[in-house]
């Protein structure tokens, strides 16, 4: 076996900045290299990525890997999975995480299958095992209905970490690291899959994973016009809208505004859970929630046995009056 | 227009999402008793993408599912939805197989089929929830893989295809062969009339064994199961508003949460 060594990190940037998952990668990465004793170094891919190199090394990274390339302005899957497969076969780390984003959960198989290894994705905790220095990797199967730790004999040993769960890494200035220019070597033709164009969802006010409050709805809800009222709510509390999968499959509202598994893991002060059953895979991504309020005119439904405060009844009588009530009683 | 569309058996997610439980010392999931098996959801979001492209322009569309003991009744709705024909890769060797065997059966299947303009699964199974067979096989037959797709668009001899990312939608063009996995925005897998459920049971299904297949998946790298437990519940003492009317609990809602310095 050639000799796999460190902890690699892959640093997702977004808009030029790096992301709070970025941090959070970094901040277990970090502890995994202390745990096995080796150096933690970190990839930057992009057309500007140079700058963020120093924020990584004040993160705890020992050595930056920067590769900058005008074909990898955007991501675009054959470009970087064919960028992580150099720099893995120059690097050679034990292990590489990054995280559970549009980005890792495309990446991150491709690239385990092109390396011929395995990769855990979605994992909610990472450690080393003491005895074998393998990577112990636990995640969420059957919907969330139990936990799996693995490991794998083959390396690297690759993982994505869920948002929201790791402890971010402090950045400190005064840390020291290395920064090392890496030459992409990328032929246009590798990219037989082409970005052609991004259409962003407007973003009208706080955004659903920064909210400190989110008002959310499901399948009762019935249709778009519903949402309108939800929206009113989050407006008058400073917060977001969210949903659960089925009005974003029926295009009530836009995918991204998904909660859950296969949507954004969320974990405001105060989730309003409104004609919202409550399925496990809805919870992965709300129950960290520090309070959750459920309206639901089914006294059944499992949302209840997650809630802080109930109302069995119909949401288009309750909101209303739930909403001037505060309305009264908000500064 | 040749398509392949892969799809796993799975314990019905929604009757078995109450009621699941672990069995530490054996390490296995129990699903409750008489949960029953279905295509999994996200896998018919996959076939009903696939039914859209020949609606829209014509194709054979082959459906190729492996596992131990296949229910046959459940499959066959993929027939009845559509599909052309069914390849069922049965054997005790299949069972609970993971991405990585999973991938590199269907590659090699795929690899015997040789003909093909897009293959087709769900973005990941409902139950193992792991989302890397499709681009695994994608980079082992090595040929373009785009993920989380909600429209499937082949025309020209390329394929455009939209995906869902967290922030948009993106578009995508791909040279051809591609495979594509799908999300649920694509949209449910249409229903069968009686009639094409009463047709589709005279359609023959291929079924076929590992040793014939000359793959050997007891010899595959698998990752090891270390422990399996339940997961810590969030722990809640829900507090009912209980009123005359729907308003008044509203309103006492608001009261209770404002008192509680939630809100």
């Amino acid at each position: 076996m050639a000799e796999y060594k460190g902890v690699m990190t892959y640093c997702e940037i977004v808009e030029g900045s790096l992301p709070s998952i970025t941090y959070e990668v970094l901040g277990c990465g970090r502890k995994l290299a202390d745990e096995l004793g080796q150096e933690l170094c970190t990839v930057l891919v992009g057309s500007d990525a140079e700058n963020l190199a120093q924020e990584a090394i004040a993160c705890g990274v020992d050595k930056v890997y920067v590769v900058e390339d005008p074909l990898l302005k955007e991501y675009q899957t054959d470009a970087y999975v064919s960028v992580m497969e150099k720099i893995i076969g120059q690097v050679m780390p034990q292990v590489l995480i990054m995280g559970q984003t549009s980005v890792g959960r495309d990446l991150v198989p491709m690239l385990a299958f092109r390396l011929d290894t395995i990769a855990t994705l979605d994992c909610v905790d990472l450690a080393i095992d003491p005895d074998s220095k393998q990577l112990l990797q636990t995640k969420p199967v059957y919907g969330g209905n139990a936990l799996a730790t693995y490991t794998c004999d083959s390396y690297p040993q690759i993982a994505t970490v869920r948002d929201k769960v790791m402890s971010p890494s402090e950045p400190d200035a005064s840390r020291q690291g290395e920064v090392i220019a890496i030459d992409a070597g990328l032929e246009p033709s590798v990219i037989r899959a082409r970005l052609l164009k991004k259409i962003k969802d407007e973003e009208d006010g706080i955004k659903l994973e920064d909210a400190q409050v989110i008002v959310s709805g499901g399948r009762g809800i019935g249709g778009a016009e519903g949402f309108n009222q939800l929206q009113e709510l989050a407006v008058l509390l400073n917060g977001a809208v969210g949903a659960s999968r089925p009005p974003c499959d029926n295009r009530w509202l836009a995918p991204s505004r998904q909660v859950g598994i296969t949507g954004k893991i969320v974990s405001p002060d105060v989730y309003i859970a409104i004609a919202l059953s409550g399925s496990i895979q809805h919870l992965s991504g709300c129950g960290q929630s520090k309070s959750i309020i459920a309206i639901n005119k089914d006294p059944e439904a499992s949302i209840f046995k997650y809630a802080d405060f109930g109302v069995v009844g119909d949401w288009k009588k309750v909101l209303p009056a739930f909403k001037d009530k505060l309305k009264e009683l908000l500064p | 227009m040749r398509i392949i569309v892969c799809l796993k058996q799975v314990p019905d997610p929604t009757s078995s999402s109450s009621g699941t439980t672990v069995d530490t010392e054996a390490k296995r999931v129990i699903v409750p008793q008489g949960t029953p098996p279905v295509m999994n959801p996200y896998d018919e979001n996959a076939l009903e993408a696939a039914l859209l492209i020949k609606d829209a322009q014509g194709a054979t569309i082959t459906v190729i599912s492996a596992g131990k003991n296949l229910a046959k009744p459940v499959l066959r709705k993929s027939i009845a939805s559509g599909a052309d024909e069914l390849i069922l890769l049965d054997d005790a060797a299949f069972e609970n197989l993971d991405s990585y065997a999973t991938a590199h059966l269907l590659a090699a299947v795929i690899k015997e089929i040789g003909e093909y303009d897009l293959i087709l699964c769900g973005r990941q199974a409902s139950d193992t929830d792991a989302g890397q067979v499709g681009s695994g096989i994608a980079a082992i037959l090595k040929i373009p893989g785009i993920t989380a797709a909600c429209k499937v668009d082949p025309q020209n001899g390329k394929v455009m295809v939209e995906r869902v990312v967290s922030d948009g939608i993106e578009e995508v063009e791909s040279s051809m062969p591609a495979l594509i996995t799908v999300s649920s925005e694509l949209g449910e897998l249409r229903y069968p009339g009686v009639k094409e459920i009463m047709a589709a049971q005279r359609v023959p299904i291929t079924v076929r064994k590992a040793q014939e297949l000359g793959v050997d998946v007891s010899q595959m790298k698998k990752p090891n199961l270390v422990r399996l437990s339940s997961p810590p519940g969030r722990k809640a003492e829900c507090q009912f508003i209980e009123c005359e009317t729907p308003e008044e609990a509203g309103t006492d809602l608001a009261l209770k949460v404002k008192e509680a310095q939630i809100l």
